[in-house]
């Protein structure tokens, strides 16, 4: 591949495969908690958060894009305290993660809350009273039953991240090498007179990713299922 | 006392107001479904918070709501059966098995898995997974995992209600063994008359939220006035032992030196056995029977008759075996002149006494 694709695009599919995977794992931990929190507990102001999360969804992604950037930019509320802890998300790969990873959190908690509300509370119940507290119970039974809907959200998620466009440009901007990811290197090759075939070939290697993304949670999932089994 | 219990809670749908203590052995909460036992076990397993409760387990305070003391579930030290198995489907069964068990793992106590695997007879089962098992298999596997959770005391909400005949028979006598072999405190919810004859020690009968009868399961049981679950479904348990398997397929049992003939038991002789006798089963006859096929025939007097409000009655005969329920016709009653001190023979049909109505002792 290294030599089919030129240094720039190589770099181009290098970076996004890097901040998918990111993108990816930072939502994880807070996407499960939040799903399990819409899904599990009802508390003030429920549908606010829940308005909150799915946001990035309807919003143009270039809004999304230019709140990041109020926020986590070199002025922003709270990119300027963070520069001073040393973490600096503005023109940086790491933002175009952080853009991914808002982008791609309401794709996660949407699986991953559909999988929580198919547990059955009462198997939690009764890991409760064998003596599991709630932490417990949800580690030895609620995550592994929701294992497949996990999976499936995380790849949903790091399709996404791979695509992300508009919220990414808008905050980290478009910098080869820094933050020009997949998408990005595709429209600055169609910038350009003679870059139609970079972008073809950007545009397959697209495909690749998503297609084999997509066949890797089919048969994880499956795994998981068949070791979960039925009630 | 071993289980003493007083939980009042009321919402608008329901009051529970029930206050019971119980000594050790098989506490069956018993009632239609509606009159609280469900409420009141998932109180006692801190699955709900009733506003004001004592609930403790000898020493063992699990509620207390005036002392401020409420255990969460997790840390009440129970074993619940639930009616649905409730096994964790990921898991395999050995693993289910082993999940209370490391929970308890700290805690003081003898009970091994061999052992629970061998009275349980679920060895062939360990490497399977719950998806695979019947429902009785199922049931077996979570009495054995609530076990292994070394608890004080095993809460059981009608253990046997989702099981079909077969294997209802097939689930009784292990709670039986776990109150003769592992002497575990169990709390048992049924609304089966032919469940509590079997298993209870105390009966702790409930109505609309309240408990209506306290007492031994025989004192109970025995009482005409006792019909909570309809009249269809009384009758009176006998203590006995059996005496001889006989070579044409009766087992003799000795009640208190009277003999009774049953279908063949599994039971050694020696063992001690209850049976239940459903009340619509017994004849009653002013004159000593003769020429008759049941081998059944106990000679006693009568203690009291209770009319019911169709045509039916309850007449409760007194005999050397233990106490009798007949039910027979208000119009019979009054041809024989049944009444308080009369003597009567009670006649029992040995094939009239189903295997469900026998248990170990």
């Amino acid at each position: 591949m290294m030599g089919w694709l030129g240094p720039e695009e190589w770099s181009a599919v290098a970076l996004s495969l890097k901040v998918a995977l990111w993108a990816t794992i930072w939502a994880l931990g807070p996407g499960i908690f939040v799903a399990y929190a819409l899904a599990r507990w009802e508390f003030p102001g429920k549908q606010v958060v829940n308005g909150l999360v799915h946001l990035p969804l309807i919003l143009p992604p270039v809004a999304t894009g230019y709140l990041l950037l109020i926020g986590f930019g070199t002025q922003g509320v709270l990119g300027r305290w963070l520069a001073e802890i040393g973490i600096v998300f503005a023109f940086r790969w790491t933002g175009a993660a952080l853009a991914a990873a808002v982008m791609a959190f309401p794709l996660l908690v949407r699986a991953v809350r559909l999988s929580i509300e198919a547990v059955d509370p009462k198997l939690e119940q009764a890991a409760g009273t064998l003596g599991a507290s709630k932490l417990w119970v949800f580690g030895t039974v609620t995550l592994p039953l929701i294992l497949p809907g996990v999976l499936a959200g995380a790849v949903l998620a790091f399709a996404k991240a791979m695509g992300e466009f508009g919220a990414t440009i808008t905050f980290v901007s478009n910098i080869p090498g820094q933050t020009r990811t997949l998408p990005s290197a595709i429209y600055s090759f169609l910038q350009v007179p003679g870059g139609e075939d970079a972008a073809l070939r950007l545009v397959a290697v697209s495909v690749f990713v998503a297609m084999a993304a997509l066949i890797l949670s089919e048969v994880i999932a499956r795994r998981v299922a068949k070791r979960v089994g039925g009630v | 006392m071993s289980l003493s219990v007083a939980v009042k809670q009321v919402t608008q749908a329901f009051a529970l107001d029930v206050a019971f203590e119980a000594p050790r052995g098989v506490t069956v909460l018993f009632g239609a479904s509606g009159s609280g036992k469900t409420s009141l076990v998932n109180a006692v397993a801190g699955l709900s918070r009733p506003k004001e409760a004592r609930i403790a387990v000898e020493d063992w305070v699990l509620q207390d709501s005036k002392a401020g003391v409420w255990l969460p579930p997790h840390k009440r030290q129970l074993g619940y059966v639930f009616q649905e198995g409730r096994l964790f489907p990921h898991l395999t069964v050995r693993q289910n098995l082993a999940y209370g068990q490391w929970f308890a793992r700290t805690r003081a106590g003898d009970i091994s898995l061999d052992r629970v695997v061998d009275m349980l007879g679920i060895g062939a089962l360990l490497d399977r997974r719950p998806s695979g098992l019947s429902g009785g298999e199922k049931q077996r596997v979570a009495i054995g995992r609530a076990l292994l959770a070394k608890p004080k005391m095993i809460l059981a909400d009608e253990p046997l209600a989702a099981l079909d005949e077969a294997r209802k028979a097939e689930i009784l006598p292990y709670f039986e063994r776990l109150r003769d072999e592992v002497n575990i405190p169990v709390l048992y919810v049924s609304h089966s008359m032919a469940e509590v004859a079997r298993l209870a020690t105390t009966v702790v009968a409930l109505e609309q939220g309240r408990v209506s009868r306290v007492g031994p399961a025989a004192e109970v049981l025995g009482d005409p006035g006792f019909t909570p679950t309809g009249v269809r479904a009384v009758g009176a348990v006998l203590e006995a032992r059996v005496a001889q398997h006989h070579e044409d397929g009766l087992t003799e049992l000795d009640a208190a030196g009277i003999a009774l003939f049953l279908p063949q038991l599994a039971q050694h002789v020696g063992q001690p056995v209850r049976v239940r006798i459903a009340a619509h089963d017994v004849i009653l006859s002013r004159e000593e029977p003769k020429g008759l096929s049941a081998l059944n025939i106990m000679q006693g007097h009568v203690s009291e008759v209770r009319a019911g409000a169709g045509p039916g009655a309850i007449v409760s005969v007194v005999t050397p075996a233990g106490p009798v329920l007949a039910r027979v016709t208000r119009r019979s009653a009054t041809a024989l002149g049944l009444a308080e001190g009369v003597p009567v023979w009670a006649v029992v049909k040995t094939v009239s006494v189903a295997p469900q109505d026998i248990g170990g002792r």
